[in-house]
């Protein structure tokens, strides 16, 4: 059979890109389209859905089947999409206040279920839809116009939520590195089960340099670590630094100095069912660089292929496949 | 002296099982009502359990009970009240003294009306049938329990297993009562207890047992012959209204030739729904609990999208969450059928009882001009053809339909004539590839007729579009927020819906042509109606009776039908709302009101009595 060649052109609608200029999410369509086109997959089998957000326009620049939805509920409707039709390659589309608040309850019940969705989330902070609400990525303190004193509250960090919440893909990029994530959205679309991308996302007008000091061209390399399973987990403007363990503890050491050589630098394995490395990879900041790349990527049992599965061995032993049949075999009476 | 009693022959004849929830009251009822089908019987059946699962034992509030009409011409209800009761205990009969006719027959157990029985049922004296004014009774007191473990005593059960089989004990009573056979009560405990014999021969001892004690006793008590009813030939089954609902949904896919997809979430009264269809993977059916209401409603939005028959099923406070969900499958024009199963509200209400008053929540209950279709099941056994409509109507016109049934009629059952599907509509979606317009294809091009857009299921090739919550253009579905465009789109979406009348069939008129009283009514009080009109017509009133499955949109003849009449009554279970209704879309429709909002259905002769005093007024 003669396979198409997509281009990422193949997956661009004819309508206008309404989001503000210099925005983050510009960057992750086109990262989209790439990784569409990459994987191959045909764009009228792609449904690509979304919820009530900037992020959420998504849809209508696809060229794919799309359904822009309501406040929160897209992981739902992703997964009704999907596990209808598992053929489907479904993507979810969705911002912090969307996935974490209002959605945050379908959201840790999609990845807890593992159905084979894409969830991608645009992480930028705040609100931007709603013109400058604290969101609950926002961190402790900010000031925003509904916060005019400072949130007095902890921000969710999406990795944990997801990894608690039994998660087994998770993957971090930032909207400046065009490479990487498309990288890590194919990555993410190869997954089998639910796979949660966090890209980290500026907002110009409400929450501009959010991510500024990670995704700065001049300190990104000191400040965040590219993981990919297999390989040592190195960083620094030479790869000269790479992460040890310490005890229980991550530690970053420049390799050749403090008795530290390429040995002791730890190899990423993003298949390791245990999730404790996974967890302390994700948490990392402050001194130590912010990780992103596929951090967690473990094989599981999908919901919706388990739905069909459980249909399949059901149907196996019962040859009932008429209503009529099915009501003629319970207990019946006949009349005459 | 074997004296025998007397044998009435009955038309119809009500009995009711009452006892503690934990005395297997609905398990007895439900064997009963099964014999009595099989028998050639009618039957309509009412089960009545308290909220809690486990209330304190003996005491008022833990009292379930469960009612059977049968007769040998059509039943309508489970009857006003019971020509017998079961009470297996004293806050069973106290409960129920008001549900007795004058000369009933109550069976008790004698062991359940010791001295600290009575005071847990708030008995102040040692006679509890003076105390509540029983005089007329024929009263059967025996010892039940004792005469339960004397029985079983060969039979190795402990004391509390033992005595667990009094419930048969007092079926195999009622048997005897009612002339019926005891061998397919026998077939019905040896399948149940399939994998625990001993249980069910020692029930069947016990039902054996109480079917020779009331051979034996020389009370002189009547006992019940009715007759059998000519019935369309078939095979016939026992059925209550969330089954029929399921298998509705089930017959609607099958003809269409589409996947079944429920998305739901537990709520009492309607999770036998859900359970129903879960259980039918050998149907190909894809019946999933989510994590709450709104996911249940969701994943059914998105499973429609992929081109499912989907639905969700709810009662009052589940569809209050889906509220916005449905106003979605509104504007994407997504096809949905939404069941509620209503309960008493607001809020909790009271879950396990039934009432009429989600109506105006299925019809307006959300933000924007919002149509929907909106379908009352009538009766247990019609919740198969409302379901069936709500599934055509959905998937061939693109539309959230939402199917009221109640709790009344959910868990009511009756016998019913195992349909042909052959016999039923076609349910024909209206796919993409039937557009031959010349103007280019887009997710909300219409018939020109029936105004439906065309359903483009993903991985049609050639086909991908978009939809979603924000109004679209009329003509090329691009997102728009143009004045004129909303206003004709808001139009379009109420004319979709408008047009369904001409689809659905005329409004009946049951009784008299020339009637003095026109009674309307919609949804699950069709039986109670149905008998108050049949008794009235008896009393030699000129009755007729207009009963509403189709709510939105109205029968196209409602209007018509509706001026015929001089004097017109709405009878329902909440303060007024299809009599407003009705009066908003019927100019000058001016309606006398009959409004019960008490969480149990109707009482015939309190019908009988309000209608025969308008007709009077």
């Amino acid at each position: 059979m003669e396979t198409i060649k997509y281009q990422p052109k193949d997956y661009k609608s004819d309508q206008y890109v309404r989001w503000c200029p210099g925005c983050g999410d510009h960057a992750v369509l086109n990262c989209v389209h790439k990784a569409m086109a990459e994987q191959g997959v045909a764009p009228e089998n792609i449904a690509v859905i979304s919820g009530i957000g900037c992020s959420s326009r998504l849809p209508y620049y696809m060229n794919s089947y799309g359904f822009h939805t309501i406040h929160g509920r897209g992981a739902a409707i992703a997964t009704g999409v999907k596990t209808a039709n598992p053929a489907l390659n479904v993507w979810l589309m969705t911002g912090d206040g969307d996935c974490l608040a209002i959605g945050g309850n379908h959201f840790i019940h999609a990845v807890r279920r593992n159905v084979d969705i894409n969830i991608v989330l645009f992480n930028n902070k705040i609100y931007g839809l709603t013109k400058g609400q604290y969101s609950p990525t926002s961190n402790r303190g900010v000031v925003t116009k509904s916060s005019p004193f400072g949130t007095v509250e902890d921000p969710f960090i999406p990795a944990e939520l997801a990894l608690g919440a039994r998660g087994n893909f998770f993957a971090r990029a930032i909207d400046v590195d065009l490479k990487n994530t498309t990288e890590v959205l194919a990555a993410s679309s190869r997954h089998k089960g639910t796979s949660v991308v966090e890209v980290l996302v500026n907002c110009v007008i409400f929450n501009d340099g959010i991510h500024k000091q990670i995704t700065d061209k001049e300190y990104r390399s000191e400040r965040t670590i590219f993981l990919r399973h297999g390989e040592k987990m190195r960083f620094g403007k030479e790869n000269e630094k790479g992460l040890v363990l310490d005890g229980l503890k991550l530690k970053a050491v420049t390799i050749g100095q403090d008795g530290y050589t390429l040995d002791d630098v730890l190899v990423h394995n993003a298949q390791s069912p245990d999730t404790t490395l996974h967890l302390m990879l994700s948490l990392m900041g402050g001194d130590m660089p912010v990780a992103l790349g596929v951090i967690r990527d473990v094989e599981a049992p999908t919901y919706d292929e388990a739905v069909e599965q459980q249909i399949a061995s059901v149907r196996a032993k019962n040859p009932i496949r008429k209503l009529r049949d099915l009501l003629m075999k319970g207990e019946i009476w006949e009349v005459k | 002296m074997t004296e025998r009693t007397k044998v009435v022959t009955l038309e119809k004849v009500v009995v009711r099982f009452s006892g503690d929830s934990g005395d297997g009251m609905q398990l007895t009822g439900t064997i009963f009502s099964y014999l009595s089908a099989i028998l050639g019987n009618d039957i309509s059946t009412f089960p009545d359990f308290p909220a809690e699962i486990r209330a304190p034992q003996g005491s008022l509030s833990g009292v379930s009970g469960f009612q059977v009409h049968l007769g040998s011409r059509k039943i309508f209800t489970p009857g006003d009240k019971a020509d017998v009761l079961v009470a297996m205990n004293p806050a069973a009969l106290k409960v129920n003294v008001g549900y007795l006719k004058p000369r009933a027959i109550v069976i008790v157990d004698t062991d359940s009306f010791q001295k600290n029985d009575l005071e847990k049922a708030k008995f102040t004296t040692d006679d509890p049938f003076a105390e509540l004014g029983l005089t007329g009774i024929q009263l059967v007191a025996a010892p039940i329990s004792t005469m339960v473990k004397d029985g079983l005593s060969e039979y190795g059960l402990d004391n509390k297993s033992a005595v667990r089989c009094k419930n048969m004990f007092a079926l195999g009573l009622v048997c005897w009562l009612f002339e019926r056979p005891l061998e397919e009560a026998m077939h019905k405990l040896q399948s149940k207890f399939a994998k625990k014999p001993a249980i069910a021969q020692a029930n069947i001892k016990a039902l054996t047992d109480g079917y020779n004690y009331g051979n034996n006793i020389h009370a002189s008590v009547s006992t019940y012959r009715i007759e059998s009813k000519k019935a369309i030939p078939g095979f016939y089954t026992d059925i209550n209204g969330n089954k029929a609902t399921a298998y509705g949904l089930i017959a609607a896919a099958e003809k269409a030739g589409l996947q079944l997809f429920l998305g739901s979430y537990p709520i009492t009264p309607a999770t036998d729904i859900l359970q129903e269809l879960a259980a039918r993977k050998e149907l190909g059916v894809k019946a999933l609990q989510f994590e709450d209401e709104i996911a249940g409603i969701c994943t059914a939005i998105g499973a429609g999208f992929a081109g499912s028959l989907a639905a969700t099923s709810t009662s009052g406070p589940g569809l209050a969450l889906k509220s916005e969900a449905i106003g979605l499958a509104v504007i994407a024009e997504l096809p949905l059928v939404v069941i509620d199963v209503q309960r008493g509200g607001p809020s909790t209400g009271l879950p396990t009882k039934s009432e009429q008053t989600d109506l105006l929540q299925a019809l307006y209950g959300r933000n924007g001009e919002s149509p929907v279709v909106v379908i009352a099941a009538t009766t247990p056994t019609d919740c198969f053809d409302a379901a069936f409509w709500a599934g055509k109507l959905a998937v061939e016109h693109m539309t959230p339909v939402i199917l009221l049934t109640d709790s009344f009629i959910a868990n009511g059952s009756a016998a019913w004539r195992i349909p042909d599907l052959d016999t039923y509509p076609e349910v024909k979606p209206q796919y993409v590839s039937e557009y031959k317009d010349e103007k280019p294809w887009n997710a909300y091009r219409r018939d020109p007729e029936t105004f439906v857009r065309y359903w483009a299921v993903p991985g049609t090739a050639g086909f991908a579009h978009r939809v979603g919550g924000l109004e679209k253009d009329f003509e090329t579905s691009a997102i728009s927020t143009e004045p004129l465009n909303h206003q004709k789109m808001v139009l379009t979406r109420q004319a979709k819906i408008d047009k369904i009348a001409h689809v659905i069939p005329e409004l009946e008129v049951l009784g008299d042509a020339e009637a003095d009283l026109l009674l309307v009514g919609w949804g699950g009080t069709y039986g109670h109606l149905c008998e108050a009109m049949e008794t009235m017509q008896e009393n030699g009133k000129k009755v007729a009776l207009a009963h509403f499955r189709f709510i939105n949109p109205l029968p196209a003849n409602t209007a018509e039908v509706l001026s015929r009449y001089k004097k017109v009554v709405v009878a329902e279970q909440n303060n007024g709302q299809f009599a407003n209704y009705l009066r908003s879309k019927t100019p000058g429709f001016d309606p006398y009101k009959f409004n019960r909002v008490k969480g149990q259905p109707f009482v015939v002769a309190r019908l009988v009595e309000e209608f025969t005093k308008l007709l009077e007024a």
